[in-house]
């Protein structure tokens, strides 16, 4: 008999460090997940409850994409509002007659860490727990990388000379990410791309138009499932800001949270679930640091979301920051997405002069 | 002397104005689209040509409106714009101390807030086409009204019927549920007006601060029904320009005689053949779906990939 096969669905690259993280604590075999296409959409709806938000129909349509591939899914679903995130999708995937094991790491917003390390020994009944907390500590730390990386490539990308050098430098180092050994060897192809990230040639015009990109982290982080909304706006020489990415969401949001919805209880006294608060603080940080417009994302139905959505039009309107809500639906085209970006392109334009 | 066509082809209708370099409309068409964009603006620039006065050139050509690239490239445009920006400068261009533009068309809606002739804020219906105008013309056909009739027979009603505003599909359960009660058609049809607006300003409308001049545009603003109820529920007169529904192409042309070039058009359309041929890539499971624009069946261009493959 082989090993264990083990598949996960995707978040924007962050498969590099979850391969990474499973295929050194565990002795199993990562299944890659094909990418995002139609095709998964097609399958995940197929299956999903109609007014199911979005990244549960991408995620469910991943998993049912490699069942037949794998012997176990890990999930990560359960922060939302939505509870039952990943147990209905078990149910389904157990429904339609897979005889796969299915692990969800989150559960009710939390990550139990006994509860974690009892899945793992499930898995593999030789995990070792200092194993297992040093590949931890390193792929926390690639992560952080990854989106260190990240958030300079979306502030220049709309200026890049030759365009896709980003992205080409971002694959290589993606590529030699998933294979380090150390904290020191990671920490030196951090830094031989740190360096020729900030070597690609820029055209930077004097005045910078800055947009915000926020919402619900699934559609934020996933392109496919935003219609590609970054690079339309890199299309536009527009530098964009977003917060939220893995880094942030796992290790940093509860402090950040706690500590910064002090600033913002003219509009908001308690956590609204899911990113809805983090969404209202970002929104007025960025209308007071001069931000051009802030686009706002969400997949149709996300409740948490819908929920911060008037107070951050709200917020916006006080400081007169022009705000743009796409709201993302199985049917929704691209083309119109596109229109609607244009227009907000030619209205910063104008305001800007 | 030097003129601008602009162009504005809708879902519903295309729009064409000739404009001279003093933001003058010298001529203008508006005729159906008929869900064949290509022969549509074919006849409408014939039309057009046929009613310019000779001594006219056409100098720059706009388009907009939802089949803007692909008629773009095909009268080799200088100007390509969105419907929200092209609607925007056409309005400001007439009353430049318009605030509010609130526009209903075939298949989308939008809303626009201007401030000192800048765009400050607009909204566009996302998911949901409920309140435009098929929804208003399919019901005019359930009930047997010509769609011209429709807003004179919502003016007479007294009392007009409560229908839900929130979704197409209830909306007409709901009116065939009222007719079935035995509501006069002409209560059912001011109903039907009302819910327009209505769920118009709580879709798109939501949360902007709408002021006047209000202008209210699109092919719809030709409906006195609903015009009466957006006075009845906003509480102010919403201004309706009688070229309220040329306003696209009219700022498409505004924009087009900002570009300087030394081009002339000819306008002859008529004899040259265009033809789209839209196939589903099948080279990964994307399934892109990809429109080729052939030009006397030469490929000119291609698009709708994700990964860029232009199809051969």
């Amino acid at each position: 008999m082989g090993k264990i096969r083990v598949a996960f669905p995707h978040v924007g690259n962050y498969y590099v460090p979850a391969k990474f993280l499973f295929s050194n604590i565990l002795d199993v075999e990562v299944v890659d997940a094909p990418f995002i296409t139609n095709k998964t959409l097609e399958l995940g709806e197929k299956q999903s409850p109609t007014n199911v938000c979005m990244p549960f129909k991408y995620t469910l349509g991943t998993l049912l994409e490699v069942a037949d591939k794998a012997d176990v899914l890990l999930q990560l679903g359960g922060g939302c509002k939505y509870g039952y995130y990943g147990e209905l999708q078990e149910k389904i995937i157990h429904d339609l007659g897979y005889d796969i094991r299915f692990y969800n790491i989150v559960t009710a917003g939390r990550i139990d860490f006994f509860r974690v390390y009892k899945y793992m020994k499930e898995i593999d009944p030789k995990f070792k727990i200092y194993k297992g907390a040093y590949y931890f500590f390193l792929t926390y730390k690639m992560i952080k990388y990854m989106d260190s990386i990240d958030h300079y490539i979306r502030a220049n990308v709309g200026f890049e000379v030759w365009s896709g050098e980003f992205l080409s430098i971002n694959n290589k180092m993606l590529q030699e990410f998933s294979c380090v050994k150390s904290y020191r060897e990671l920490r030196r192809i951090y830094k031989k791309y740190f360096k020729l990230i900030r070597s690609v040639r820029l055209n930077k015009p004097e005045k910078i138009v800055k947009i915000g990109v926020i919402g619900e982290l699934y559609t934020v982080m996933e392109p496919f499932s935003n219609y590609y909304l970054e690079k339309e706006l890199a299309r536009f020489n527009m530098s964009i800001t977003r917060y939220t990415n893995a880094s942030y969401l796992l290790f940093s949001k509860g402090k950040y949270v706690r500590n910064n919805i002090k600033r913002v209880d003219k509009y908001v006294k308690y956590k609204m679930g899911a990113d809805a608060t983090d969404n209202v603080i970002r929104t007025y940080d960025m209308c007071k640091n001069g931000y051009d417009g802030i686009i706002h994302i969400k997949s149709a139905f996300c409740t948490p979301e819908i929920g911060g959505m008037g107070i951050i039009n709200k917020i916006c309107r006080e400081n007169d920051v022009p705000i743009l809500f796409f709201s993302f639906d199985s049917s929704s085209s691209s083309v119109g997405i596109k229109t609607r970006l244009e227009a907000f392109n030619d209205m910063i334009e104008m305001r800007n002069g | 002397m030097e003129s601008y066509l602009g162009i504005d082809i809708g879902s519903i209708s295309t729009k064409g104005v000739i404009i001279d370099s003093s933001n003058n409309i010298i001529v203008s068409s508006y005729i159906w689209t008929n869900g064949d964009p290509i022969s549509s603006v074919k006849s409408l620039i014939s039309e057009l040509k046929s009613k310019l006065p000779t001594d006219y050139v056409v100098k720059g050509i706009g388009t907009t409106g939802s089949a803007r690239k692909l008629i773009g490239l095909m009268v080799d445009a200088c100007v390509v714009k969105n419907e929200i920006t092209a609607h925007a400068v056409g309005t400001m261009t007439i009353d430049p101390s318009v605030r509010t533009i609130l526009e209903i068309g075939g298949q989308d809606s939008k809303i626009i807030l201007i401030n000192n002739g800048v765009i400050t804020d607009y909204a566009m219906n996302t998911l949901c086409a409920a309140g435009t105008g098929a929804f208003l013309s399919s019901q005019a056909k359930r009930l047997g009204i010509p769609i011209d009739e429709f807003g004179d027979m919502a003016l007479s009603s007294i009392c007009p019927a409560r229908i839900a505003a929130r979704c197409t599909v209830f909306a007409e359960s709901d009116l065939i549920h009222k007719a079935q009660m035995g509501y006069k058609r002409e209560d059912i049809v001011a109903g039907l007006c009302k819910s327009v607006v209505l769920n118009y300003l709580n879709n798109v409308g939501k949360g902007k601060k709408i002021e006047g001049p209000i202008y209210f545009q699109g092919g719809v603003s030709k409906n006195k029904g609903v015009i009466k109820y957006f006075n009845e529920v906003l509480k102010t007169n919403v201004k309706v320009d009688p070229r309220g529904h040329l306003m696209g192409a009219f700022g498409v042309a505004i924009l087009a005689s900002r570009i300087k070039s030394d081009k002339v058009y000819d306008l002859k359309f008529t004899d040259i053949d265009f033809e789209t041929k839209g196939y589903e890539c099948a080279k990964c499971s994307n399934n892109c779906e990809i429109v080729r624009i052939y030009k006397n069946n030469k490929l000119i261009d291609s698009w709708g990939s994700v990964c860029g493959n232009v199809g051969t």
